[in-house]
């Protein structure tokens, strides 16, 4: 049996198990018998990257059970390991593994739990069949698999409200992008008679310069495509536009955050333009627009997180800006970078997010950062992994700027300048400006997060989640604040006006409560995480971005341009120094901020009342599409039923046939009571007269 | 096959079981029902088993053929026969049939043995719609097939039954006297009543469109189209939790069906002239009922408006010319007879309960139901068409096909994927999530053994028909291929028209441009003038 089917289907059977059977084996064997299968999913996902380290290997294809045919469209069920499955395999169950594992710790006082691990074995089993579809049909199956599971988690404490909503909204945000998608599927079978992937591809550059219609204009072929499946990645991967579900995404438990809205589902969007690359090679408008989404996104996610107070939101709209990275690097030809940071992100955003997590636990389920403040002497170990994880994000190295020394710094650091220097390389000075002005933003809300929430003053007197846990310690025991927890969450989401401009103005002083660091089931993910922050970039950054390396590794699994590859290394030298410098200002602007001269922040913030309004408000997206698309569906779902349907179709329709009828003086209460008689004898007048007619005719 | 009736077989045993019904008590009645209904159920297997799906087998199979009389030279005959697009519907009707009687087990305690009658003959009539190859045999079991939903609605239905089964009767009324005045031009026309060669029949242009028109008026009812879909909700609100499946598992597909079978084959030239009619009619249906349905505060009639949303794709796929169209609508008639049908029983075991279709009575199920909602869950995801469920193979062939004849069309089509998605999740959120607040809500027992048994195979019939949906395409390829040869000569040209490639490296590429613009014309029937032009010009 190919190991690729045990990694894929492990999953699921474990998630089978672990949610039909519906706590009646109590909750460890549920998770012993998930975690056990990602850990397996993994162990045997590794020897295949390696193999794949060593390059020139050919793409395998195993089937497994037909799907599909109708007419010329054929589909099958089928696993294909390559180079670029390869890469995100050994992301998902490495990071869905930790993940799991984490979980024995973070929900252990849940009572849903084999519920929770049910899902999360689901969603990865979802993404594996993403990663290893062959045909653009079994992608989107993936597709919406970890939609639906994306949705099951965020409403998973589906008591909460705002957990509802949040994933209600989550599901048909994504939905807007996989319009874009199926449409785009339909256009590609339209145009090359099949969804095979590799077929498309092969047949791609043949249909340079056709044209063809759509909603009555012409456009160009592969351009039209390219964009039609680049708007199911913006809804999947929150670009700028459909981005507004993945803040709200955060309702749902932090292992959820750290393993779907950060280093998995999110990047599907950026896996599949890898994955179709050499189409949108062919198609320089879409490339364009890639890329300006891209970088719109990256500029404006990280402008809100400049801002935002709940921890979590924070890392969400570092993720939203990431993911722009991601995409203007495959916009301007890198596939490789963009690959590259896909993967070193998904290993330190999913720390970052445990750590999140670990912090949140140690805080009683307090997620704002202004009840934070002088931890890292208290949770040293989650302090350590953070700044791990935060020296990943912002790019601290060495640039390779000196003679005789390589490059080297932590994972973040290689991917993310790779990203920045091909963007100047390929000839896009807009976006490589776009990226060093967000390194600068990344590197100070990045230091933000680390400086309130483990350096300065405590300030957790003024938490009412910390008041509680206080007050319960001396009343009775530890076990309610599930329940009261979602009133508390509520009002620590909606940081309103009022508050805005005291961004750090919180009580001082403890309260008398003391934080406890995680038990070591949730540590030794964040070790290891840490491991993957630090080292990741400067261990692989040969196979992914390197010209002859990175060509031999990809084998022809993405467009890799290893003419762009080589142009990066020739880029100046203030070029190469840029990405350090902006990371090295927002750390300092951050110091000065919160550390040197404590209050700053709040003054800028009163002083830019109304900028910092706006962007604490997320540019009021949510705000305008209520507007302009919640609301009016409502509202004309109403009209048309009430003036619609019924004053309308019924009261010119059957209603008014019945008044008719009535001023005919036929009486409507004998026609009520004898219509099934009327019928049946009508019924039978016709046939008479229809067999007298052929008999007369 | 062999001679032997199989198909007047199933036709007989609901028959009498029907007559021994009336003469037997409640509890027997049941027994008796689904001892028959599960008879039919294992013959719809063993037919379905033994059909003849391999390339090159008879389109017809399981014929009988008895002469009844003859007038004015037409003969009229007791003529059965399926295909595979009849054999996939008998598939549906006897499947679900076991389960209506089933889910009235306890639910129907008044006059159980007429009821039981009333389930029975409906069951009879269905077969008989699907298998009829006679014109009047039709004619007779499509139009009597209401009869017993009148009966159910009218005498076991809700406090404005009424009012329900008048509208029904208004609405088909109209079509059927229109499509019987149609049926007997045929007859003088075509001078035979064998459905089969009716379909091979070409009937003159100018009469193509007055017959079309009239068999428009009786399926548009039928299926339900906008505008005449009104009648839908307040039969489904009214009618008792097995009526509602049988009309939206069955007798909403009798408009599909006739499509298929008397529209596309029978009138080729004026379904191409209609065709933007259709289109047009099914994309307000998509955005209108959709948003009518996100507004319904009645568990049933938001089903209800989301089942006449479900049907636009339906009408669109198969007025799109295409293999893709004609089998995904196929596929989605099959799909969300299993989904709705499962849907409305889902509602009818918490009205059994609670007595209410009141969605903001409930709420927070998942604490005390948690089978119940896991099976919930599944239909929704099923309803909102998520990929490995029945409902996407589908939607997205469908779709697929209705986007090579109309990339509009598909667009607005494609958008019930949205709104669908808008209007089924809200609805579980109100019903299965959120806290356990009431206290008569959390009084409600999870699934009973019999309710599982119930929802359990249509679950599983749902999965299966996502995961390995070839078992229900085999049947009707052939069927699918031969309709879309019969009316490839009318087919419209599609607005897509891609032109063949153009790289700059013309001549290194020459050949595989030239395969290229001969793909992109042969699989886009649209093709014909641009395509093929260039395509001429490109060698």
């Amino acid at each position: 049996m190919s190991p690729i089917l045990l990694i894929v289907f492990l999953p699921l059977i474990a998630a089978a198990i672990a949610g039909l059977s519906n706590k009646a084996f109590g909750s460890v064997l549920p998770k012993l018998l998930t975690t056990g299968a990602l850990i397996a999913a993994c162990a045997l996902s590794w020897p295949i990257f390696l193999e794949h380290l060593h390059g020139g290997i050919a793409p395998t294809v195993t089937p497994v059970l037909h799907w599909v045919s109708s007419g010329t469209m054929h589909f099958t069920w089928e696993l294909r390991v390559d180079a670029l499955t390869a890469v995100m395999l050994v992301v998902i169950t490495s990071v869905s593994a930790l993940v799991h594992l984490y979980s024995w710790g973070y929900m252990s006082e849940d009572p849903d739990q084999p519920r929770f691990f049910a899902y999360l074995s689901l969603f990865t089993f979802a993404m594996l069949m993403l990663v290893t579809a062959n045909n653009l049909v079994q992608m989107f199956f993936g597709w919406e698999g970890v939609g639906l599971a994306s949705y099951l988690l965020i409403g998973f404490w589906f008591r909460k409200p705002s957990a509802n909503a949040a994933a209600i909204k989550a599901f048909v945000v994504n939905r807007v992008g996989d319009l874009g998608f199926m449409l785009g599927i339909f256009g590609t079978f339209l145009v090359f008679g099949t969804v095979d992937i590799p077929t498309i591809l092969a047949a791609a550059p043949g249909m340079a310069g056709s044209t063809i219609g759509f909603l009555g204009y012409r456009f160009d072929t592969l351009t039209l495509l390219c964009l039609l499946l680049f708007v199911g990645a913006m809804g999947k991967s929150a670009q700028l536009g459909l981005h507004t579900w993945l803040p709200d995404a955060m309702e749902g438990p932090t292992p959820v955050s750290a393993l779907i809205h950060a280093a998995t589902m999110v990047t599907a969007g950026v896996f599949m333009v890898c994955r179709m690359s050499p189409m949108f090679e062919m198609s320089p408008t879409a490339m364009g627009v890639v890329t300006f989404v891209g970088a719109a996104t990256c500029l404006f996610a990280a402008t809100v997180g400049l801002v935002q107070t709940d921890i979590k939101r924070v890392i969400a709209y570092s993720t939203c800006s990431q993911l722009g990275y991601m995409f203007f690097a495959a916009g301007v030809g890198a596939y490789g970078a963009a690959m590259f940071h896909l993967f070193t992100h998904a290993f330190f955003k999913a720390l970052l997010f445990l750590g999140a997590g670990s912090v949140i636990h140690a805080m009683h389920h307090e997620q704002d950062m202004r009840f934070y403040g002088g931890l890292w002497k208290k949770i040293p170990l989650t302090y350590w992994t953070m700044m791990a994880g935060t020296l990943a994000i912002t790019g601290v190295g060495i640039p390779g700027v000196f003679d005789g020394v390589a490059a080297i710094g932590f994972a973040g650091f290689h991917s993310k300048d790779a990203i920045i220097e091909a963007a100047w390389a390929a000839g896009v000075p807009s976006a490589f400006w776009v990226g060093v002005f967000v390194a600068l933003l990344t590197s100070f809300y990045s230091w933000r997060v680390v400086f309130l929430t483990f350096h300065g003053k405590p300030r957790w007197a003024g938490s009412e989640h910390i008041q509680h846990a206080v007050h319960d310690a001396h009343g009775h025991g530890h076990d309610a604040h599930h329940d009261d927890q979602p009133s508390a969450e509520d009002a620590g989401h909606a940081p309103d006006a009022h508050h805005a401009g005291h961004d750090d103005h919180a009580v001082e002083g403890t309260a008398g409560y003391h934080p406890h660091e995680s038990p070591w089931v949730m540590l030794v993910p964040l070790l290891l995480l840490s491991m993957g922050a630090i080292a990741a970039g400067y261990v692989f950054h040969g196979f992914f971005i390197e010209a002859e390396e990175g060509a031999h590794f990809w084998n022809g699994s993405i467009a890799f341009n290893a003419h762009l590859m080589h142009a990066m290394h020739g880029v100046p030298t203030w070029v190469k120094l840029s990405a350090t410098v902006a990371m090295l200002l927002g750390l300092g602007s951050a110091w000065y901020a919160y550390i040197g001269k404590p209050g700053f922040a709040a003054a800028v913030a009163s002083n830019f009342r109304v900028l910092h309004t706006f962007l604490l408000n997320k540019w009021y997206f949510d705000e305008l599409y209520n507007f302009l698309f919640v609301r009016p569906a409502f509202a004309i779902g109403r009209l048309l039923w009430k003036a619609g349907d019924e004053g309308t179709i019924d009261r010119f329709g059957p209603n008014g046939i019945a008044r008719l009828v009535q001023l005919g003086s036929v009486g409507t209460a004998r026609l009520q009571s004898g219509y099934l008689y009327t019928y049946a004898f009508i019924m039978l007048i016709g046939l008479t007269a229809a067999l007298t007619w052929v008999i007369a005719g | 096959m062999s001679g032997f009736p199989i198909l007047s077989i199933m036709l007989a045993i609901p028959a009498i079981a029907a007559v021994a019904c009336l003469f037997a008590g409640a509890k027997g009645a049941r027994w008796i029902a689904l001892g028959a209904t599960l008879i039919d159920l294992a013959l719809g297997i063993w037919l379905w088993a033994h059909f003849d799906a391999s390339p090159g087998a008879a389109q017809w199979q399981y014929v009988e053929h008895v002469r009844l009389f003859g007038i004015g030279g037409v003969d009229f005959a007791w003529a059965l026969g399926i295909d595979g697009f009849a054999l996939l519907l008998i598939m549906l009707s006897v499947f679900l049939m076991p389960i209506c009687i089933g889910a009235s087990w306890t639910a129907i305690e008044k006059r159980v043995p007429e009821y039981m009658a009333a389930m029975l003959l409906t069951l009879i009539l269905m077969i008989g719609t699907f298998a009829a190859q006679d014109l009047l045999l039709f004619y007779v079991f499509f139009e009597g097939g209401l009869i017993p939903m009148y009966l159910i609605i009218g005498i076991w239905g809700g406090a404005n039954r009424i009012y329900a089964s008048y509208k029904f009767f208004l609405y088909t009324l109209l079509g059927s006297l229109l499509m019987l005045i149609a049926m007997i031009a045929m007859l003088l026309n075509a001078g035979t009543a064998s459905i089969p060669a009716l379909m091979a029949h070409d009937f003159p242009a100018q009469w193509q469109t007055w017959l079309w028109l009239a068999f428009f008026a009786s399926f548009a009812v039928k299926m339900p189209m906008w505008p005449v879909h009104t009648w839908l909700p307040d039969a489904h609100v009214q009618a008792p939790t097995a009526g509602s499946v049988i009309l939206a598992g069955v007798l909403l597909k009798l408009g599909g069906y006739g499509f298929l079978r008397f529209s596309l084959p029978m009138f080729p030239e004026a379904s191409a002239q209609f065709m933007w009619l259709v289109f047009a009619l099914s994309c307000v249906a998509v955005v209108y009922t959709s948003l009518v349905a996100l507004v319904q505060t009645d568990m049933k009639k938001l089903i209800a408006y989301s089942s006449v949303a479900h049907m636009a794709i339906v009408t669109m796929g198969l007025f799109a010319f295409n293999e893709q169209g004609i089998d995904g609508a196929m596929m989605v008639m099959l799909g969300h007879g299993l989904v709705s049908g499962a849907l409305f029983l889902c509602v009818g075991v918490i009205y059994d309960r609670l007595h209410t279709r009141e969605i903001d009575r409930y709420g927070g199920l998942a604490i005390n139901m948690p089978r119940y909602a896991t099976l919930f869950l599944l239909f929704t995801m099923a309803s909102v068409g998520l990929p490995g469920t029945s409902n996407f193979v589908g939607e997205f062939l469908g779709l697929a096909g209705t986007y090579k004849a109309s990339t509009l069309t598909a667009f607005i089509g494609t958008t019930g994927i949205i709104l669908g998605a808008a209007y089924m999740l809200w609805l579980f959120r109100r019903v299965v999530w959120g806290d356990l607040t009431k206290d008569d809500v959390r009084a409600m027992p999870d699934l009973s053994m019999r309710e599982l048994w119930l929802l359990g195979p249509i679950a599983a019939a749902v999965l299966w028909m996502g995961v390995y949906p070839e078992s229900f395409l085999a049947p009707m390829r052939a069927d699918t291929a031969r309709l879309v040869e019969r009316v490839s000569r009318a087919a419209p040209a599609g607005d897509s028209r891609p032109t063949p490639g153009n790289p700059a490296a013309a001549p290194a590429h020459g050949e595989g441009h030239g395969a290229a613009a001969g793909e992109a014309s042969a699989t886009n029937h649209s093709g014909a003038p641009a395509a093929a032009s260039a395509h001429g010009g490109a060698h």
